[in-house]
């Protein structure tokens, strides 16, 4: 069959909601598009793994210690999930690492931002976890089965890691002066990255309409960005605090809340390496990866000689099934 | 007469119960420590698989360690103040003594853990090899206390062996991997052994506290000694590492509350919040 009957046949696929997977027929172009958009999400939980582990051995209760584990080996799962979805697609995770140490492959920006206090726990969940729920809840519905699969159970967990978050905020909202403080620091910190996360505006997203038609998208940056504003700036009534942002104000004839410019500077800064943590979570990264070759290897080593010994007793075994019995 | 009577126990009960609650704190010190130094390897394992399991571990170990500061902590609330804030080593009211405070408020010479579980991770296979050391020496000491006459340390020994079962299972198979995997993992694992072997002496010096709540005598002691120290040399043959005896000397004082130069970071990290914000809610 030629190319373009094939790629008709897909788009038709593609348009009827069939789900594409791992063997069936696909562009290159939308193959590489998911591996890169698969890995970078795979990585971002990896590398995600970091600013809140930052907390683990300081978490200020014994119930919030477990729940912060729990979270952070959630975000580690997830990235299991996500690098086996990846793999679907002729890729290895051993591959997918390499990008990722080399700098080739990018992460979410927003694990380049330092987690200064305990409130930066809730900020993340409530924020970055609310943020990543908005753009990952239509990716369950995306047109590759494997990653609409894993994101399914990953917007599961998701959602309960960003209530938790909301429950530290609210926690520390009701708590002395100095807990409301840390409180809306950490909002005001963590906001703007939040609001960045969606990607750049759809004007300046080359990607977004081959994505959308490919179902791998299923709404633009701009208009999730848009529904996070909506839902955070009824949520942070809530707490008492507020968004740091003079521009945010309900359109009545929109029906949704107007907000003021992003910086889209710091954003591209971030995106190149210039980011506070960039060079700090990379560096953590290779260096677990690296003092890790050496159990890797033993753990092979192993493997081999055990499987090495199973196959010699089962050659002894067999000779003496053959072997006249003793009488 | 009959206030009186309430207000003061029998010297025996009194006794009894004081080291009831010391070895529930002697507990739950060696699952929180443990918890901490195997939480520090989260996102930094070698393999994700790996570093997956490793944090189920500590969130194990935090999970027992609120089990049994819990169960302490109502222990001390039953108690007369003046022997409840000396048994807790803190000055609050013994009604605000909770699980919590009895982690976040006590000071380093309170502590009751095993000198071993604050030592360093260091490298995998000194974490493994301690993880192994450590999850078979709990595996033997609670099956002693499905027994206990106490039925709460009974419960929570049998809902506990249930996880300890999989950290003596996931420890042993990495003690066989590296002991037996290539010369690089082999020698380190020699080295780990030579650094944490001073350490396991302490487990079977019991102390009277334990012999009483754990219900132990001395041929009981022994046995659990022995019973480890060949469950660890099976192991160990398997993994083609050398044999160990115990020495005569051996490093200890943790359980009575004298530690090593380590406990005292781990503390300042882990305590720093609800110290500097007394009262707070988190």
């Amino acid at each position: 069959m030629d190319a373009n009957k094939l790629a008709e046949q897909f788009q038709q696929k593609i348009d009827a909601d069939i789900k594409i997977e791992p063997q069936d027929w696909m562009p290159d172009e939308y193959r590489k598009t998911l591996i890169r958009q698969i890995s970078q999400h795979a990585h971002s939980e990896i590398v995600g793994m970091l600013p809140e582990g930052n907390w683990i051995t300081r978490a200020p209760s014994l119930r919030r210690k477990a729940i912060l584990l729990a979270k952070v080996q959630d975000e580690a799962g997830h990235g299991l999930y996500l690098y086996s979805a990846a793999e679907t697609l002729g890729i290895t995770r051993d591959e997918m690492y390499y990008q990722l140490h080399s700098g080739k492959a990018k992460y979410s920006s927003i694990f380049n931002y330092p987690t200064l206090t305990w409130a930066d726990m809730g900020a993340i969940g409530w924020l970055v976890d609310g943020a990543a729920i908005m753009n990952q809840v239509p990716l369950s519905r995306c047109s590759y089965g494997p990653y609409a699969r894993a994101m399914v159970r990953i917007c599961k967990e998701e959602s309960f890691h960003q209530r938790q978050g909301f429950e530290i905020l609210l926690t520390l909202s009701k708590g002395n002066a100095a807990q409301r403080k840390m409180c809306q620091d950490a909002i005001n910190r963590w906001w703007w990255p939040s609001l960045m996360m969606f990607g750049p505006t759809d004007n300046d997203s080359p990607h977004t309409a081959q994505s959308m038609k490919w179902k791998i998208k299923r709404f633009t940056n701009d208009e999730l960005r848009q529904k996070f504003v909506d839902v955070c700036a009824e949520q942070v009534k809530f707490l008492g605090m507020t968004l740091p942002d003079k521009d945010l104000k309900w359109n009545e004839e929109r029906k949704h809340y107007d907000f003021g410019p992003i910086n889209w500077e710091e954003f591209w800064n971030v995106v190149k390496g210039n980011g506070p943590c960039n060079k700090e979570r990379l560096a953590t990264r290779v260096q677990a990866w690296e003092d890790g070759a050496w159990v890797r290897e033993a753990a092979l080593a192993y493997e081999e000689k055990k499987s090495a010994r199973k196959y010699a007793f089962q050659n002894t075994a067999k000779s003496t099934e053959n072997a006249p019995a003793f009488q | 007469m009959i206030i009186m009577q309430e207000q003061t126990m029998p010297a025996e009960k009194e006794n009894a119960q004081k080291a009831k609650i010391d070895a529930l704190l002697h507990l739950a010190d060696d699952s929180l420590i443990m918890g901490h130094r195997c939480s520090e390897w989260c996102g930094h394992g070698p393999i994700l698989e790996q570093d997956i399991a490793l944090t189920n571990i500590a969130l194990d170990f935090v999970g027992q360690a609120r089990n049994f500061y819990q169960h302490a902590a109502a222990l001390l609330q039953q108690l007369p103040n003046d022997m409840a804030l000396a048994l807790a080593d803190f000055d609050i009211t013994p009604a605000s003594i909770t699980e919590d405070s009895l982690a976040y408020l006590r000071n380093a010479n309170a502590y009751k853990n095993h000198l071993l579980v604050e030592l360093p991770n260091g490298d995998w296979a000194q974490t493994i090899l301690k993880i192994f050391f450590f999850s078979n020496y709990r595996q033997i000491l609670f099956q002693q206390l499905l027994k206990n006459s106490d039925t709460q340390l009974a419960a929570i020994a049998e809902k506990s062996l249930k996880e300890i079962q999989y950290h003596v299972k996931w420890s042993g198979e990495w003690v066989m991997r590296l002991g037996d995997g290539t010369d690089e993992s082999r020698e380190r694992m020699l080295k780990a052994i030579d650094y944490l072997w001073p350490y396991v002496g302490e487990f079977f010096n019991c102390t009277e506290y334990e012999k009483t709540a754990f219900e132990l005598d001395d041929t009981s002691i022994d046995l659990l000694k022995q019973t480890w120290l060949n469950t660890i040399n099976h192991t160990f043959q398997l993994a083609t590492l050398p044999e160990q005896t115990f020495g005569k000397w051996y490093q200890s004082g943790g359980k009575l509350g004298i530690h090593t130069e380590h406990l005292g970071y781990i503390l300042a990290e882990m305590q720093f919040l609800p110290r500097t914000y007394p009262n707070a809610e988190w």
